[in-house]
């Protein structure tokens, strides 16, 4: 764990994997130091955003981090309902030397993590891909991703929250409310939760 | 959120409010004829006028930026000059060309760079009183790009996330004013602070901006040097997501060129060096991760004047210890 600083009242801890990103994060929203503002995981980095002054405690919690033996997020699972009929089925099938039946079977198989949001509002990066299904970005990126897409990249699947742009392989859709700012939990994903997809007609 | 929602969800909040008010002053209403509502008619908004509050810092994990007025003391100045808690919605004008109409009497304050003001037509100092069916003027601000107009009451548009600021980058928050857009005003809470000369934000000639390293310093040739060496000017393609500098390329150290980071958190004044070397300093819209390194950070209380900075104005750094 290295500590970086960022400005006065902020540390971006890098570490080496997205297991350990989850043990620093998991522990500081543990902790409930009444001063931090931010928390932000990413895929090697936990930022820490505080009020004033109140850097010196975070340090000292961060000493207390076990990267190894940490407890693991108990959290809900949240399932959501897919309809595996993306343009991209096909080409992830192809891609993964697979038929698309065994490619909705793996992927509404297997349990994921959200591992952090960024992007957009409410765009959980997910963790827990299938090996075959891990592939590239398409070539060249839509200029207009629909919103509810269920979508793979790299080592990570997500279904976006509204229409943006992207270039993730598309391979459903879901009617799943991901983000509405004015819901008191307006992202239907949060770093740590435990998820599923279930394959609906 | 689409426009339409958002103004209808006003709307209704608005007719709500009305019913309330006239069914507790029934008792004072002297001529039943005369119905005022608490709202101010947009009539020109200027180049780009926004509401905004303190924005909704807390939220970067969701991958919400924390939005909320570039220019924070010169935000909460206005809101105490009109009585209001220092978090009320008030508007974030660029550039002004702004003209209102009050529908209700109310206390407005105007503050930022020196902002010409004006009521039905004459020219007025600001904090002022505005009676129903008045119009409100500003001019073309000089020595800053933004004035911040508060209103007695605050402006009431529904809330996205705790906050009515409108993020430019994610969309989150009400749409950028439109002529005919009606806003519902609060009711006002406290009593206007009375003063007779207020001190405009001016942006100096040349910018000097604080920094400290990190958290990607080390991505950097001498960091140190290459930022108190460098010159730079604030470039037209600036905004509330950052302000874009052009001017000396920052070199990477030669191991690093071509690399790419895993996208990590950014904090607000941070300071991105994307491939071309040509730096980003981060203001409230910024995007909640990046996959540039990040050479430094400008503390807070430097970052309300990049806000107002004009495109143009050169800019140094200093870097601090």
């Amino acid at each position: 764990m290295q500590l970086r600083r960022c400005g006065t009242h902020a540390v971006l801890v890098e570490v080496d994997s997205l297991g350990e990103v989850e043990a620093v994060r998991a522990a500081v929203e543990a902790a409930e130091l009444p001063d931090v503002v931010e928390l932000v995981p990413a895929a090697r980095t936990v930022l820490i955003v505080t009020r004033p002054g109140a850097m010196q405690a975070v340090r000292k919690m961060l000493t207390t981090v076990d990267l190894v033996h940490h407890p693991g997020t108990v959290s809900d699972e949240v399932v959501i309902p897919v309809r595996y009929d993306g343009p991209d089925l096909d080409l992830v099938a192809e891609t993964a030397g697979l038929t698309t039946a065994e490619v909705v079977d793996l992927h509404a198989g297997a349990t994921y993590q959200v591992a952090f949001c960024g992007f957009a509002p409410g765009f959980a990066y997910l963790t827990g891909l299938p090996e075959p299904l891990r592939q590239p970005r398409l070539d060249s990126p839509r200029t207009k991703v629909p919103a509810g897409s269920v979508a793979v990249a790299g080592e990570y699947t997500a279904a976006y929250p509204r229409a943006t742009p992207g270039g993730w392989r598309l391979i459903g859709r879901t009617d799943a409310p991901l983000f509405d700012p004015r819901r008191p939990t307006p992202a239907l994903l949060t770093p740590g939760h435990r998820v599923r997809f279930e394959a609906t007609p | 959120m689409t426009r339409e929602s958002s103004l209808q969800n006003a709307r209704v909040e608005r007719s709500e409010h009305e019913s309330r008010t006239l069914r507790t002053r029934e008792s004072y209403v002297q001529d039943p004829r005369v119905q005022h509502s608490r709202t101010l008619t947009v009539l020109r908004t200027g180049p780009q006028t926004l509401i905004q509050d303190l924005g909704r810092p807390g939220n970067a994990h969701l991958g919400v930026p924390p939005s909320g007025a570039l220019d924070v003391p010169s935000f909460t100045l206005a809101n105490r000059l009109v009585g209001n808690p220092e978090d009320a919605a008030g508007l974030e004008v660029l550039l002004g060309g702004l003209s209102l109409r009050a529908d209700t009497s109310c206390t407005i304050a105007v503050t930022g760079p020196t902002t010409p003001t004006w009521v039905n037509g004459v020219l007025r100092d600001s904090p002022l009183h505005l009676a129903a069916g008045d119009t409100l003027t500003l001019g073309t601000p000089r020595g800053g790009l933004r004035s911040y107009v508060a209103v007695s009451g605050g402006i009431t548009v529904p809330a996205d996330l705790g906050s009515r600021s409108t993020d430019l980058l994610s969309g989150l928050g009400p749409a950028p004013l439109q002529p005919d857009d009606e806003l519902p005003l609060g009711d006002p809470t406290g009593v206007p602070v009375g003063v007779d000369v207020l001190v405009p934000v001016q942006v100096p000639d040349e910018l000097i901006v604080p920094v400290f390293l990190g958290p990607r310093d080390d991505w950097f040739d001498n960091p140190t040097r290459q930022l108190s060496a460098g010159r730079w000017t604030v470039s037209d393609r600036s905004n509330r997501v950052g302000i874009r500098l052009t001017g000396t390329a920052l070199d990477r150290v030669s191991c690093r060129v071509g690399q790419e980071l895993p996208s990590e958190g950014l904090i607000t004044g941070a300071v991105q060096v994307p491939a071309d070397g040509s730096p980003v300093v981060f203001l409230a819209d910024h995007p909640t991760t990046g996959g540039y390194p990040v050479i430094g950070v400008v503390p807070e209380d430097a970052l309300p004047l990049l806000g107002q900075a004009i495109p143009g104005t050169p800019l140094r750094f200093a870097p601090q210890p």
